[in-house]
């Protein structure tokens, strides 16, 4: 098919969809009109039901945490799929992580990376820890902070080296903690089967609203969650890394 | 301007669909697939939304009348969440496919051999 003829096919049917769908979305209460008894519901009893005062957290790791932990096991599908795609083909070897070029130095990153790499890095494993463990607070929680604690690994990358960033952050132990964490968030959902005949329910003591150690086995699921997304995020960041610096074709 | 959130996502999704159809770079395509993808969710956040209410964050057990839909928001999470591995998965295609064929045009990738 030639260019002319799938522009003019594709103008067509973008012209259409925005059609449909402007006609779909006029079907939708206006914005700010808004009346779900579901949501509504929530927002009236979930802090006195769960002790958790960021509803969305309670949503997201107790009323609908069967639902998080399939997300959670996507998760976990995609990026056993990176890994997979980026392993050494069939024509491909693997060298070591070596400097391969010994009579000369590789070009450094520069001192304004370094310097602001290397003070950032601290700050926000902080900030990753302190979002995760507050997840049943304050805006935030286990995909949020795993987030920002895959970052501050990503930030060792720019301020060091690539040797660097595998002893930070070695294969085996983000390999371990992301199948642990999977397997942390199903272990607690069976507790629940186990002791009452419900999945994930929240048998914990639910402790004093606003408190750190309030809302039951919200916090836990939520840290579940956030190792398992750091230790994700930061496996496939350190997948893309290997196939640039490590995998060689064999006939290039 | 209540109609305004829903003319945005309107707005994303053809243009996402329209750089995903006209690309001619693998790598493009998958941001824009990324900028469709991100049209779901100014839809469920707009979705939520009620005039003049707070975040679903809720300090006292008496609850809250006049808070957003906390559902949505849980929602859009799962979106971001799946969004963001889709992407690293399409990208690490995309790598495969440049090794197998060396371009990133997708007219001018061959069907590949096994």
């Amino acid at each position: 098919m030639s260019a002319r003829a799938r522009g003019l096919m594709t103008s067509c049917g973008c012209g259409a969809l925005a059609g449909l769908l402007v006609w779909a979305l006029s079907g939708l209460p206006d914005f700010g009109a808004y009346h779900r008894l579901y949501g509504l519901y929530l927002d009236a009893h979930a802090v006195a039901q769960r002790h958790a005062t960021n509803v969305v957290a309670a949503v997201t790791f107790d009323y609908r945490g069967v639902d998080t932990m399939i997300e959670e096991f996507i998760l976990f599908a995609a990026v056993v799929g990176v890994a997979l795609l980026l392993r050494a083909q069939r024509e491909e070897t693997e060298v070591g992580p070596r400097d391969e070029a010994r009579g000369r130095r590789a070009p450094r990153s520069s001192d304004a990376v370094r310097m602001f790499g290397l003070g950032a890095v601290g700050p926000s494993v902080l900030v990753g820890i302190y979002i995760v463990a507050h997840g049943h607070l304050t805006p935030g929680g286990g995909f949020q902070g795993g987030t920002v604690l895959a970052g501050a690994l990503t930030l060792v990358y720019l301020a060091g080296e690539y040797l660097v960033f595998r002893r930070v952050g070695p294969v085996e132990l983000m390999d371990l903690s992301e199948g642990a964490a999977a397997a942390a968030f199903v272990a607690a959902g069976l507790a629940g089967l186990v002791a009452a005949g419900t999945f994930l329910l929240n048998l914990l003591p639910l402790g004093t609203i606003g408190e750190i150690d309030s809302a039951g086995l919200i916090p836990i699921v939520n840290t579940a969650v956030g190792v398992e997304v750091a230790a994700g995020m930061s496996l496939v960041l350190s997948e893309f890394l290997e196939q640039t610096l490590m995998v060689r074709g064999r006939r290039s | 301007m209540t109609f305004l959130p829903y003319a945005v996502v309107v707005v994303i999704t053809v243009a996402g669909i329209y750089g995903v159809a006209t690309s001619r770079n693998l790598v493009h395509m998958v941001i824009c697939l990324s900028v469709l993808q991100s049209a779901t969710l100014v839809l469920l956040l707009a979705m939520g939304y009620r005039t003049g209410a707070q975040a679903p964050i809720i300090s006292t057990a008496r609850g809250s009348r006049h808070a957003v839909d906390p559902v949505v928001q849980a929602l859009t999470l799962t979106d971001v969440v799946v969004g963001a591995t889709v992407v690293a998965l399409l990208l690490a295609l995309v790598v495969q496919a440049h090794k197998r064929s060396g371009t990133l045009d997708p007219d001018e990738l061959r069907p590949f051999r096994g």
